[in-house]
C-alpha cells in the first residue's frame, strides 16, 4: 500500500491511520540528518558525538518510560555495563570497534533480560526501586571486579579499524560512524513505536487491566520493551566507550540513571524527538558550564524544577501541543 | 455434564484477612442467557466478578468454563478462551483514537504482536472491521477522536465495541450503566439486548429497571452469599430479597 496522502478534514490522522510515516516526521528526520552532517564542521566533533551518544541513551530510556509507561531508575547499569564490556573487548581481546560495540550491546541485552524479568513483576515505585537496587549491584560489581580497573576505569581504549578498513583515530571519521549508529538506533526506536508491538505497548501503558482483559499477556510485552530499551541503552554506552576511549564508574553510577530521566523529562517524555533535545540541553550545560564546578548540578536542578512547574510535557511536548501534531 | 451451562462456579470463596467478601457462592450460568448479579452495596458482586475473570485469585472453590477447569488460569488466558469482561469504570485507552481502541482488540486475531520490526501498516487490514464495529455502537463519526475526549456514555459504547471485536462467547459486564444519563441507559440497554442474541452475558447492575427488562435469570447476593435466584418476578417477590435489598419502601 502506497503512502498516498488522502485529504480529509483531518488529513494528518488519516495518514497516520494509514500507518506510514507522516510528512512532518520525515521532515524532522531529514533535518536531523542534515544537521548531523554539518555539525562536526561547526562544533567540536567530540562534543557532538557525546550529545549523540546521550541522545540515543535518552531515546532508549524514553522507549521504556514514554511508551511502555515503566520508570526504570537503573538504566546506568545497561549504559555503563555495556561501556565496560565494549572497552574490555576492544582493549584486552583486541576486537575491532564494530564487534566491541556489538559485544557491549549484547551484554546489555542479557543484563536487561535478567533484571527486567524480575523487575516487571512489580509496579510503579516498586518497579523503580527494584531497577535501582540491581543497578547498584552492577555498580558495586564494577567497583570490585578486577577487569573494570576500579576507580581508574578502563582507559586508553583503542578506537581501532572499522571492519578492518577504516581507521577511526580521526575524530571526523569516527563522528560519521557515531552519527550512523545514532540515526540507525533512532529509526529502530521509531519503528518499534509504530509497529503492531508498539500499539499493544501503548494500550498497556494506557490501561493495563483492560489490555489483560483483551487477552494480552502484558508481562511479556513489558519484558520485551525492557530488553529493547536496555539493549539500545547498551548500544549508546558501548559507542561512548569507543568515542572517549574510556569506560568508568561514572557511567554505571546512579546519578547517570538520574541524568537520563532528567534528559527525557526536559525534552518531552513520550515524544519521539524530545529526548534528543533534552540530551543536547544537559550535555551542552555540562560542557560549557564545566568551569562552574558543582554549580552545574544546582543549575540543572533549577532547570528541572522550572520544567516540571511550567511545562510538564517537556520542550518538544509543548511544541507538539502548539502545532497540534505528535512529535 | 454440559446441561446448557457455560460457566459454573462451585463454592467460590474469597477471604481478605478474616473477612469473607465472597463465601461459598455457587453459580450456574446457562448458555445464551442474560444473567444478572445484583445485591446491596458491599454484597460482593464485584469481588465475585473479579474471581470469575481471575483478576483476583479465589481462596477456595472452582470455576468451570465450557467443561474446563479455569481456576488456575491467568486472566489473559481466560480472555483467550472467549470469556471477556468489562470494568466498572470505563475502560478505554484514552490517548488512542476510537478506531485504534477497537483495533487493539482486533489485533488479537494475529496472536501475539511481538513483531516490533514490522510497520503498523499491517494493522490496516483491521480498519474495515473496526469501522463496522464502531458503526454498530453508533460511534462512526468519532472514529478519529481520542477515546479520552469522548463523553461518558460514548466511552461505554466504545468499550462494548472493543469487547465485541474479540467476538467473545461470553461477556461479563461490570455495571454497564453506572453513572449514565437516561438516554444513554436506553441506548446501551438496547445494545446489550442486541449483542446477547448469540452470546451469554453475565452482568452486575444496580439499575433495577434495566435488570428487570434485560435479564433471564437473576442471582441476588448479600453479605457475600447467594440469597436468592430466579427470574425477576420470583426474585422480586422473595421476602428475604425485599428485606435485604429492595427495602421495605418497595414492599
Amino acid at each position: 500500500m502506497s503512502a498516498a496522502v488522502e485529504t480529509d478534514n483531518s488529513g494528518i490522522s488519516v495518514q497516520q491511520a494509514r500507518g506510514g510515516m507522516p510528512a512532518h516526521h520525515a521532515a524532522i528526520f531529514i533535518a536531523l540528518l542534515a544537521a548531523g552532517l554539518v555539525a562536526p564542521f561547526l562544533l567540536y566533533p567530540v562534543f557532538v558525538m557525546k550529545v549523540l551518544c546521550f541522545a540515543l541513551f535518552a531515546c532508549a530510556f524514553n522507549l521504556l518510560l514514554g511508551y511502555g509507561g515503566l520508570l526504570s531508575f537503573g538504566h546506568a547499569a545497561y549504559f555503563g555495563g555495556a561501556a565496560y564490556i565494549s572497552a574490555h573487548a576492544a582493549k584486552v581481546w583486541g576486537f575491532p570497534p564494530e564487534l566491541a560495540i556489538l559485544s557491549g550491546t549484547l551484554a546489555a541485552a542479557i543484563l536487561g533480560t535478567a533484571i527486567g524479568a524480575l523487575a516487571i513483576r512489580r509496579q510503579g515505585i516498586y518497579f523503580a526501586m527494584v531497577t535501582l537496587a540491581f543497578a547498584q549491584m552492577v555498580f558495586f560489581f564494577s567497583l570490585q571486579a578486577p577487569f573494570t580497573g576500579g576507580e581508574d576505569g578502563i582507559q586508553a581504549v583503542p578506537r581501532g579499524m572499522l571492519f578492518g578498513l577504516i581507521n577511526l583515530r580521526s575524530d571526523i571519521t569516527l563522528y560519521f560512524v557515531v552519527l550512523a549508529i545514532f540515526l540507525g538506533g533512532l529509526l529502530m526506536i521509531y519503528r518499534i513505536i509504530h509497529s503492531p508491538f508498539g500499539q499493544v505497548l501503548k494500550a498497556i501503558r494506557e490501561n493495563e487491566p483492560r489490555a489483560i482483559s483483551l487477552g494480552y499477556r502484558t508481562n511479556r510485552y513489558k519484558l520485551a520493551v525492557f530488553v529493547l530499551s536496555a539493549t539500545l541503552a547498551g548500544l549508546a554506552g558501548s559507542t561512548k566507550a569507543i568515542v572517549f576511549q574510556l569506560a568508568s564508574l561514572t557511567d554505571v553510577h546512579w546519578s547517570m540513571s538520574g541524568e537520563v530521566v532528567l534528559m527525557t523529562l526536559i525534552g518531552g517524555m513520550g515524544t519521539v524527538f524530545g529526548p534528543i533535545v533534552g540530551a543536547a540541553v544537559i550535555v551542552t550545560m555540562q560542557n560549557y558550564l564545566a568551569t562552574m564546578g558543582a554549580w552545574v548540578t544546582v543549575i540543572q536542578g533549577c532547570i528541572f524544577v522550572i520544567c516540571v512547574l511550567l511545562f510538564r510535557e517537556g520542550v518538544v511536548g509543548v511544541i507538539a501541543r502548539w502545532v497540534k501534531r505528535p512529535l | 455434564m454440559d446441561d446448557g451451562v457455560i460457566l459454573a462456579a462451585d463454592d467460590l470463596t474469597k477471604e481478605f484477612k478474616g473477612f469473607f467478601a465472597v463465601e461459598g457462592v455457587s453459580l450456574k450460568i446457562k448458555r445464551g442467557q442474560i444473567h444478572a448479579l445484583i445485591g446491596p452495596n458491599g454484597a460482593g458482586k464485584t469481588t465475585c466478578f473479579n474471581l470469575l475473570t481471575k483478576f483476583l485469585p479465589p481462596t477456595r472453590g472452582r470455576i468451570i468454563y465450557k467443561g474446563q477447569d479455569i481456576t488456575a488460569m491467568s486472566p489473559a488466558d481466560i480472555a483467550r478462551l472467549g470469556l471477556v469482561r468489562s470494568f466498572q469504570i470505563s475502560a478505554v485507552f484514552p490517548h488512542l483514537t476510537a478506531l485504534e481502541n477497537v483495533r487493539i482488540a482486533l489485533q488479537r486475531q494475529r496472536g501475539d504482536s511481538f513483531d516490533f520490526w514490522r510497520s503498523q501498516k499491517v494493522l490496516l487490514q483491521f480498519d474495515e472491521r473496526a469501522r463496522a464495529l464502531l458503526a454498530e455502537v453508533g460511534l462512526s463519526e468519532f472514529e478519529q477522536t481520542e477515546a479520552g475526549d469522548l463523553p461518558y456514555g460514548r466511552k461505554r459504547a466504545l468499550e462494548i465495541a472493543t469487547t465485541l471485536a474479540l467476538d467473545p462467547e461470553m461477556l461479563l459486564l461490570d455495571e454497564p450503566m453506572a453513572g449514565m444519563g437516561h438516554e444513554d441507559v436506553d441506548r446501551i440497554a438496547a445494545l446489550i439486548r442486541r449483542i446477547s442474541a448469540d452470546r451469554t452475558i453475565l452482568m452486575v447492575e444496580h439499575n433495577l429497571s434495566v435488570v428487570a427488562s434485560l435479564s433471564d435469570t437473576i442471582t441476588v447476593l448479600a453479605r457475600g452469599k447467594v440469597l436468592a435466584e430466579g427470574d425477576y418476578a420470583s426474585v422480586s417477590k422473595d421476602p428475604r430479597v425485599i428485606e435485604a435489598y429492595i427495602g421495605a419502601g418497595h414492599g
